[in-house]
């Protein structure tokens, strides 16, 4: 334990990773020190996509952490981000969740101070007065009161920001096997196809944990056992990157225009454990889009992203934290521009497996509540990561909390616990 | 739009339709629910940010009763959620029709939700933009949207609305 470590929080001695005290998912201080350190400190977070800013003007309404921040392009094509609090007197600047400044202004409704893209001051009313009277002191300069910044990287097509300048370059922050696969997904341009908010009433590790974690996803998540589907040959891989990064993927094969057939084949091959079918198979009927026959990434980006690849289902989900007993997840689905029509109805009814009515993933917010619920005392208690053994590390396999461990140690050292 | 065809009784009969839908769901009688909609149907629960930039994406998006099926079994069986029941409060619908036999439908709706725990929260609130249509004499949903204005989903969304 270190100085900085809250005296109520008892990590336990030797256990490695391996144990996290529950007091880490309901504390107030540990959540403030979390914007502070995590979200504050040397973290990329995940603002919007490039697709979301497309002209001149454009701008996002986001969060870093639980800090408003308002993502922009500016008139000279260049994306910016800076704090939505106006510099005066703290009111919110920007009101609408997104849109489009025709004069690329922004202005405080407030006292109508008013900015550029990039978050510097350019209009102050009555700065000299009325009629001689009133007016901003004489050494008053716009330009030491601009608004508080985000460093931002557009990566891929992704607009990552920071608020700390000791924050590594983007791809050293992944590490090589997340870059790899964020690439993959973004190796051409993309289409927003929509957005769907989820609130949940659990802390947001619960979430970061749950997206580390293959070992839940053929327990907790039974639709595919449910309906037959199941694949034995699934071929996966649970990688960590930077201790705190990772990747799940998973190899199907069965997306190509013939899976409908196999998996029919497959489903007479385990009758005996499911007594139900699907009535429309259209449901997972798809193509094969990547020449490596991935069907299933799960890329979590420490603090607040997760980019996946479900079948032929694409999205962001953002992790926002509200308070140390909820969050919002916010999924932005997507496509790519050259798809042809065929390919995008498969996305769109496709997108029934994902998001918050997800026929296979909706109990991924309910596991994280079911964990909140329980535990409100006993916060010197701490849970068991053990599957896989004790390393903080990846596996060739998905039978793993690995990565898991992985978080904590990152968590750890960055939050100096 | 033209209104010629409309009368009281075919009024009531839409009306009908439109109650007996939220009574099936709201008395837990879902494996019903797919018999609402037509062989070939759409039914689409989407978020009203989407609908009225005019992105597709929606939370539920079924264009078949084998589709509507499939998400009963699959609440029945497979998804893990805590026990919620639903009460929905809807609106005198706005209807039109030329010909009696199709109508474009409008109404408001409200979901409340309660859990084991016992408190009722509004769930989802929005409207539903209907095509009903006359299938072998009885009137059914063609097209089925609910575009809720609650884009902030609480916890999931199971139970269609």
């Amino acid at each position: 334990m270190n100085a900085t470590t809250p005296p109520h929080l008892k990590w336990p001695a030797n256990a490695d990773h391996t144990a996290v005290p529950y007091s880490v998912f309901n504390n107030q201080e540990v959540y403030d020190l979390e914007q502070a350190r995590l979200y504050n400190g040397p973290t990329w977070n995940y603002l919007a996509t490039e697709a979301e800013l497309p002209e001149k003007g454009s701008f996002k309404s986001t969060y870093i952490g639980d800090t408003p921040v308002v993502v922009t392009r500016g008139q000279d094509n260049e994306i910016y981000a800076w704090v939505n609090r106006c510099a005066h007197r703290g009111a919110e600047i920007c009101r609408e969740r997104h849109g489009r400044s025709e004069d690329g202004a922004y202005t405080c409704v407030y006292h109508q101070w008013s900015y550029d893209a990039k978050g510097d001051l350019r209009g102050v009313p009555f700065q000299r007065g009325l009629a001689g009277k009133g007016g901003m002191p004489k050494d008053f300069d716009k330009k030491q009161h601009g608004l508080r910044k985000v460093r931002v990287v557009n990566y891929h097509g992704a607009i990552f920001g920071t608020f700390s300048d000791d924050t590594p370059d983007i791809e050293d922050y992944m590490g090589e096997d997340v870059a790899y696969h964020f690439k993959r997904i973004m190796h051409k341009p993309i289409e927003i196809l929509g957005t769907t908010r989820q609130h949940i009433a659990g802390n947001w590790k619960f979430y970061s944990e749950n997206t580390k974690d293959p070992y839940h996803a053929s327990l907790l998540h039974l639709f595919h056992a449910t309906f037959g589907l199941y694949r034995s040959s699934q071929k996966g891989e649970s990688i960590s990157n930077n201790d705190f990064h990772s990747v799940l993927w998973a190899s199907g094969g069965t997306e190509d225009e013939s899976a409908l057939d196999d998996m029919k084949k497959d489903k007479l091959r385990t009758l005996q454990t499911g007594e139900y079918e699907l009535q429309d198979m259209s449901l997972l009927a798809g193509t094969q889009e990547f020449e490596d026959n991935v069907t299933l990434v799960i890329l979590s980006l420490f603090p607040s992203l997760v980019l996946q690849q479900i079948q032929n289902t694409l999205a962001f989900r953002q992790i926002l934290p509200k308070g140390k007993d909820e969050f919002e997840l916010v999924w932005t689905y997507f496509g790519y521009k050259d798809d042809s029509e065929e390919v995008r109805n498969y996305r769109l009814k496709q997108f029934n497996l994902i998001g918050p009515g997800g026929l296979i993933s909706m109990e991924d917010g309910e596991s994280t509540e079911l964990c909140q619920n329980a535990i409100v005392r006993d916060g010197e208690y701490t849970n068991v990561i053990q599957m896989a053994g004790k390393e903080a590390s990846g596996d060739d396999h998905l039978v793993t909390e690995g990565l898991i461990r992985g978080l904590w140690k990152g968590y750890k050292e960055l939050m100096d616990f | 739009m033209a209104n010629n065809a409309l009368t009281l009784e075919l009024k009531g009969e839409v009306e009908d339709l439109l109650n007996a839908y939220v009574q099936c769901i709201d008395d837990d009688n879902l494996e019903s629910w797919p018999d609402f909609f037509t062989e070939e149907c759409l039914y689409q629960v989407i978020p009203r940010e989407n609908h009225e930039v005019g992105l597709p994406t929606a939370v539920m998006w079924c264009d078949s009763r084998g589709m509507l099926q499939d998400r009963i079994t699959a609440l029945r069986h497979a998804n893990i959620y805590q026990v919620q029941w639903y009460r929905h409060i809807i609106s005198n619908p706005v209807i039109t029709t030329e010909d009696g036999d199709t109508f474009n439908v409008q109404s408001n709706y409200a979901v409340f939700k309660t859990c084991n725990d016992g408190e009722s929260t509004v769930y989802n609130i929005g409207r539903y933009v209907d095509v009903i249509v006359r299938d072998n004499g009885v009137l059914k949903f063609k097209e089925r949207t609910a575009i809720y204005d609650t884009h902030r989903i609480t916890t999931l969304m199971v139970i269609p609305v």
